[in-house]
């Protein structure tokens, strides 16, 4: 059998290949819906990241998935629940999208809504991997944020601003970001 | 409503140890702010991760897979072909799949405002290219050989030829940025990058094989390259996942 291929870094001129025009829009702009999720990216010395990407991948608004392996059965919404956003000279992104549902977990459970989220940038030799979880949901009974210590289960909470959420990404340090083996 | 049925989802084989480089990887400076020092906390497989965007039907343009057309003339440097598959850890294609490219010129130049060494920009080249796979896995990219260029990473530093890859596979689990490299780069002993792999045998796949039976007479040289993206374990019901 085929063995895995390694991972390499994104180096530092990811933005020639990979950033698209529509990336940040999950949904477009008439959705009445749309939140949008803002946030920086920062490093270990607490300096923005300005060669990130983030993507960012989600259930729609019923928690279902347009994907085969969703054991529910894959619904033709078109919504492609997926977004893709470079950070900025200030190591800002920005994505529009729409709240998640709640989801099945584990033995019958419910997992609050989430949005997963892999981390590229120069210096990451491999992306990290975190999830989105928001602040005026409640987040009591989800099994993952379960699975993170207590005081750590804050770096995973978007905060409700004015314009949406905030999620900032600390790469390392103080208030460092969980992130998740995958 | 009666007790919500089991689901049944894949999950997805980790891969072995030594085969990803470690977040935090002395010789490759720019690591050293930008590693977790926590450590990593293990995302069972559920629903969001076992699933994943099908993109690319619709994003790709006529020329999309051919980075030597779209301009005036035709770039500098040897023309290649990089064919491959995007296959699974169980050897199954991943068909329909969004594969993204991008490289440096022939004089080993990105089209980018940060890179600024002594080495031409070419009018007829950008550098970035995308393709989806067909019903086998197949992907097939012309381009031209990018050339080696130098870094500040340490004293006299030259990154080896390469080709960033970015695929999907068909879950989240399975995303996947790498880079190929070319065979026998006499580069490879002095790059960090390229040696972050612990695994010597995981580190080989990411060069890529040339392939005489490819290449087109008075026109092009070819290279081989297949992406693995890991492989499902054997069905599993998700309440298993409690023991982690």
């Amino acid at each position: 059998m085929p063995e895995t291929t390694p991972s390499q870094t994104v180096g530092p001129y990811l933005s020639i290949g990979l950033p698209w025009a529509d990336g940040p829009d999950v949904v477009p702009a008439d959705e009445p819906a749309a939140i949008r999720i803002h946030g920086r990216v920062l490093d270990g010395a607490g300096e923005p990241v300005p060669d990130a990407m983030i993507e960012t991948w989600q259930a729609d608004a019923d928690g279902r998935f347009d994907h085969p392996d969703d054991p529910r059965g894959a619904v033709a919404s078109g919504f492609r629940g997926f977004g893709r956003c470079p950070t900025d000279p200030n190591g800002d992104y920005e994505i529009r999208t729409i709240m998640p549902g709640s989801l099945p977990g584990p033995a019958g459970g419910e997992q609050a809504p989430h949005i997963d989220v892999s981390v590229f940038a120069r210096g990451l030799l491999h992306r990290v991997v975190t999830r989105i979880y928001f602040e005026d949901n409640d987040n009591s009974g989800d099994p993952v944020l379960a699975s993170v210590p207590e005081e750590r289960q804050g770096t995973l909470i978007a905060t409700k601003t004015g314009e949406g959420y905030r999620f900032d990404i600390r790469l390392q340090g103080e208030g460092e970001t969980v992130f998740f083996d995958v | 409503m009666s007790a919500p049925a089991e689901l049944r989802l894949p999950r997805y084989r980790r891969d072995p140890e030594g085969t990803h480089p470690p977040l935090d990887s002395a010789g490759y400076r720019s690591t050293a702010l930008r590693h977790p020092k926590e450590p990593l906390i293990v995302l069972p497989h559920l629903l969001t991760e076992v699933t994943g965007p099908a993109l690319g039907p619709g994003r790709i343009g006529e020329f999309d897979n051919d980075l030597t057309k779209g301009h005036a003339g035709e770039p500098q440097g040897q023309r290649i072909i990089v064919t491959g598959r995007l296959l699974d850890g169980d050897g199954r294609p991943i068909r329909d799949s969004l594969v993204e490219i991008w490289q440096a010129n022939a004089g080993g130049r990105y089209r980018h405002t940060g890179d600024r060494w002594p080495s031409p920009l070419d009018p007829n080249f950008d550098g970035a290219g995308r393709t989806l796979t067909d019903s086998e896995g197949r992907y097939t990219f012309t381009t031209v050989k990018p050339g080696a260029y130098p870094w500040k990473n340490h004293d006299n530093a030259w990154r080896p030829a390469h080709i960033h890859f970015s695929v999907f596979g068909s879950a989240f689990t399975q995303r996947l940025v790498t880079q190929m490299y070319f065979p026998e780069d006499p580069l490879f002993s002095q790059d960090p990058i390229f040696n972050s792999i612990p695994d010597e045998k995981a580190r080989q796949r990411m060069i890529a094989r040339f392939d005489l039976d490819r290449t087109e007479a008075e026109w092009a040289l070819a290279f081989q390259f297949d992406i693995v993206v890991r492989g499902r374990e054997a069905s599993v019901f998700e309440d298993e996942e409690d023991e982690h």
